[in-house]
């Protein structure tokens, strides 16, 4: 078969890769042989492809070949750019932490106005401490696939974010990844630990600077909430337009705790953000919503499990797809309740709004249920723009694309909502405004 | 508080030992050897009489069958299959032609007796013809084609459809009679290649029901057949194709059960349906085959592919299934929605107990313009089985104008049991319109303590909210089967129900 032929010719590439960026992966001995096994899994796996289940939707060797070689530690003319690049995408008031093509550029970051807030490190420095016994378990997560393996294995940098208990985060805090290198990929793996009764909000930006384009991403940030504490995350994905973005989010949620999730993607050829959510503790809120924006051929794949392991949680799931060209996007929600989460209220939609006959939206909401005494559904429906809305505001004076922009931004306006900073939700509006702009 | 206690003690008292239809008749059979090999195929094809081609598709269907492994995406879990410690036919030793109920042999007779068929019927069913006189024109016709075993016993009402020019007949006699017809249309709906049990069900398929109705026609009566899955070890491997022609319109009933056995019995049926330009055919099913006993021993394999193509324009094809039997359920009745203007329906009631698992549901595959599909689906699970709707739904780029509605709903009676729902929902253009919804919940407390209030006991509420729960399914059957299903319903969560 093909695909056979092809993995072998790709592995060896990539055994060169491995091989050649071996020396500039950070990591104790113990770190190392981490790294070797998870690339070992992945060389045995290979890039995902249609015949697995997760990745039916979304085939990596049809839709990106192969893996590009690791991009060169950024020089001053790169961190120049990527200087810009954060200007333009700083929130206001957060305090940043740049990655700039997989590398922490303590330069263009704030890390020393957190003060006595919240302890920061890298990946690079804990993964080198040969004093640590545990630094390779940073490397290692509850559920692995291909990608996650092959993040493992190249991860080169991170923020190791901790925020101890009962602390509120006076300012939020903006991770900005920034890729300034051309056709060459970038590995990066935070942690964030959240402490018990702690107060955050943690941004997450995916960037080029100036000219960037055809890199790839492969991010996995580890999440871990303590019990009573409130987070959002708001993850903001505006690569290149010819950019590969995979990203994988682990989470874990405490007791009688408040997370708030939120993604928007508008770039990026391919993208998939998958993530595992799981409610390990009771009388929790999870509320997880994202918007895909997407145009020409781009490909969007939002992948989400919400496990919930313990009784008495809630969990609400809001997606939207807007879907322009040949746009094709894929959301695949899995709700799991365990045999003893007894009163889980498990709620998700997700809809995809179509606005070409070339584009194309696949949904593949699941349920998954153990316990009897639960409450969980969800809903998913794919169209066009509703003609009847149209000719009312058409008749009202508004041109076509206006009137097409006020209502998409109405569809999508149902996940931003859910956004409860005021300032961030204004944010996220803006990008979605000015998507729909260039639509014009 | 989970599922009232009284009613998760009962569903696990009744457990499903008491299975009503759990008896064997005892009458030489006419077996071929165990195993599987293409000598079993010649035997099976010779005893049929079949032409040389006939043996040809199904030897063809064995090679390729050869070359295939058994699918393992389903979420059910059983031992694996020895296909060669299987029988692959058996039928009842020939009879002479039948004038009366006397003649008929007395065990076939009392199977029919304990599943609850009239004398009356029975003597249709056997092919009795009725007195002139005796016959009530206000009683609804059913024509029956009783498959026993894997032999079609006989057919009834044979003159009348003749008339209509409705050809329904065993598809070992329709392949003999009719072989343009059968040659045109078998496997045109589900090739040979489809997959792991059609292959093999084409391969040693042993009877089955064929219908023709030709163009404009309204078949005058609901046809029905009944399966009985009987011989120990022996695999049912039916074989079904129903035809309708230009502007005609077909109902076709189909009713199953079969006796207790220890060992697990395989049975992989292909049912094939064509509706031409205009055409309607619509396909009921009640299933209640032995489900296995209270320790999850025994049990039917139900691995059915179930296809329907609505090949002309306006043409429907309508699926209404009540399952509530088989050790493991594996079962995707689909709709090839290629004429346009074309439509597809599916109505699903699946009920588990015990250690049974379902892993059914459907696909609606929208080809032609505007055409429109509905899809209703209830899980009810209870003791410590595993109910999981896995349904499809995909509008081709050039379907403009489709439209799909989805509601599938579980319910949830005790804690040991899970209901999950895996749909795929694939849009490829702009003006196909999509909506799916999906629920899983438990009786709700307030719904049963208002009932209560008022003067239920608890089993009569909770039967009155699982009977409003699948209402819109029990709706679509026809009369005859409407009733057999909700005595169906009551036996399979007897305990549960009032």
């Amino acid at each position: 078969m093909n695909v056979a032929v092809a993995k072998t010719g790709k592995a060896r590439a990539l055994s060169d890769l491995f091989a050649s960026a071996e020396g500039r992966l950070p990591g104790s001995p113990d770190v190392i042989a981490v790294r070797r096994e998870a690339f070992e899994a992945y060389e045995r796996l290979g890039l995902p492809h249609r015949r697995i289940e997760e990745w039916k939707y979304t085939d990596l060797r049809a839709l990106v070949g192969e893996v590009l070689p690791l991009a060169a530690t950024p020089d001053a003319a790169a961190l120049k750019r990527a200087a810009d690049a954060v200007k333009a995408q700083a929130i206001d008031g957060a305090r940043k932490l740049v990655l700039v093509d997989g590398v922490f550029a303590a330069d263009l970051s704030d890390a020393a106005s957190l003060g006595s807030e919240a302890t920061i490190t890298t990946l690079r420095e804990m993964l080198g401490n040969a004093a640590n016994p545990a630094a390779g378990d940073l490397l290692r997560t509850i559920t692995t696939d291909a990608v996650i393996s092959l993040n493992a294995a190249m991860a080169t940098d991170g923020i190791v974010l901790s925020i101890a208990e009962g602390v509120e985060l006076s300012a939020p805090v903006q991770i900005i990844h920034v890729a300034t290198a051309a056709s060459a990929s970038a590995f990066t793996r935070s942690h964030v630990k959240v402490g018990s009764r702690a107060r955050a909000t943690i941004i997450e930006t995916f960037v080029a600077a100036g000219q960037a384009g055809a890199y790839q991403v492969n991010d996995a940030v580890v999440l871990w909430v303590g019990n009573e504490a409130d987070v959002a995350h708001i993850r903001l994905m505006d690569d290149a337009a010819d950019a590969v973005n995979i990203s994988s989010q682990f989470v874990t949620i405490g007791a009688n705790t408040k997370l708030n999730v939120f993604s928007m993607t508008s770039g990026a050829a391919v993208s998939r953000l998958q993530g595992w959510i799981t409610l390990a503790g009771e009388g929790s809120e999870l509320s997880v919503n994202g918007v895909n924006l997407l145009k020409d051929a781009e490909h969007g794949d939002t992948t989400l499990v919400v496990d919930h392991a313990v009784p008495n949680c809630t969990s609400r799931e809001i997606f939207r797809a807007v879907l322009d060209d040949r746009a094709h996007s894929v959301f695949q929600g899995r709700i799991i309740v365990r045999p003893d989460a007894q009163k889980t209220d498990g709620k998700m939609m997700t809809r995809a709004l179509l606005l070409s006959d070339e584009a194309e939206a696949d949904n593949k909401p699941e349920l998954e249920i153990f316990a009897d005494d639960v409450s969980c559904g969800h809903g998913a429906t794919a169209g066009a723009l509703d003609d009847s809305l149209l000719f009312y505001l058409k008749a009202r004076g508004l041109p076509e694309k206006q009137a097409q922009a006020l209502l998409i931004q109405a569809f999508v306006g149902e996940a931003i909502e859910q956004i409860a900073d005021d300032g961030l939700r204004e944010h996220v509006i803006g990008i979605a405004e000015r998507w729909l702009e260039r639509r014009q | 508080m989970p599922a009232v206690q009284e009613t998760v003690d009962r569903v696990k008292r009744i457990d499903v030992d008491q299975y009503r239809y759990g008896f064997e008749t005892l009458i030489e059979s006419d077996k071929a050897p165990k195993g599987l090999s293409e000598q079993t195929v010649k035997f099976i094809s010779e005893k049929k009489n079949e032409p040389a081609w006939m043996l040809q598709w199904r030897l063809e269907a064995y090679r390729r069958w050869l070359t295939m492994t058994e699918p393992t995406w389903a979420r059910v879990d059983y031992p694996k299959i020895d296909f060669q410690d299987l029988y692959y036919y058996s039928a009842p030793k020939p009879k002479k032609t039948i004038s009366s109920l006397d003649e008929i042999d007395p065990e076939i007779l009392k199977t029919y007796e304990k599943l609850g068929i009239p004398l009356r019927e029975v003597a249709m069913l056997e092919g009795v013809e009725p007195k002139p006189g005796e016959d009530d024109p206000n009683r609804r016709k059913i024509a029956v084609d009783a498959v026993f075993d894997s032999v079609s016993v006989a057919t009834t009402f044979k003159a009348e459809l003749k008339k209509a020019g409705v050809i329904f007949m065993p598809i070992s006699e329709a392949i003999r009679e009719h072989p343009e017809l059968v040659q045109k249309y078998l496997g045109s709906v589900v090739p040979t290649s489809d997959n792991y049990y059609a292959t093999l069900n084409s391969a040693v398929f042993s009877d089955g029901s064929f219908v023709y109705v030709p163009p404009g026609v309204r078949c005058p009566m609901e046809l029905s057949t009944y399966f009985r899955i009987n011989e120990r070890n022996t695999g049912q491997f039916e074989r079904t194709l129903i035809i309708a022609d230009k502007g005609s319109y077909v109902s076709y009933l189909e009713g199953c059960t079969a006796p207790q056995r220890d060992e697990n019995q395989l049975h992989a049926a292909v049912v094939e349906l064509v509706a031409h330009d205009d055409a309607e055919i619509k396909y009921s099913t009640v299933q209640n085959w032995y489900p296995g006993n209270s320790e999850g021993k025994g049990g039917i394999y139900n691995f059915v592919t179930k296809r329907g193509d609505c090949r002309g324009n306006n043409s429907k094809i309508s699926w209404t299934q009540v399952e509530t039997g088989s050790a493991i359920t594996w079962k995707y009745p689909s709709c090839i929605l290629r004429g346009d203007n074309s439509r597809g329906e599916f109505y699903s009631i699946a009920i588990s107990n015990g250690y049974q698992q379902v892993d059914s549901g459907t696909k609606m595959i929208h080809l032609g313009k505007n055409t429109t599909s509905r899809i209703i689906s209830k899980g009810i699970a209870a003791g410590k089985s595993q109910n999981t709707y896995r349904g499809l739904v995909t509008a081709h780029r050039k379907a403009t104008g489709a439209r799909n509605f989805t509601a599938c709903d579980s319910l949830l009676i005790g804690d040991k049991c899970g209901a999950h729902t895996v749909p795929y929902i694939e849009a490829k253009n702009s003006s196909a319109t999509f909506e799916h919804e999906a629920t899983t919940s438990k009786i709700s407390e307030d719904v049963l303590f208002y009932c209560i209030q008022r003067g239920l006991s608890q089993e009569e509420a909770v039967g009155l909210v699982v009977n409003g729960f699948v209402k819109d399914v029990l709706q679509q059957l026809p009369m005859e089967f409407a009733v057999e299903a909700q005595k169906l319903i009551s036996i399979s969560l007897e305990g549960s129900v009032g």
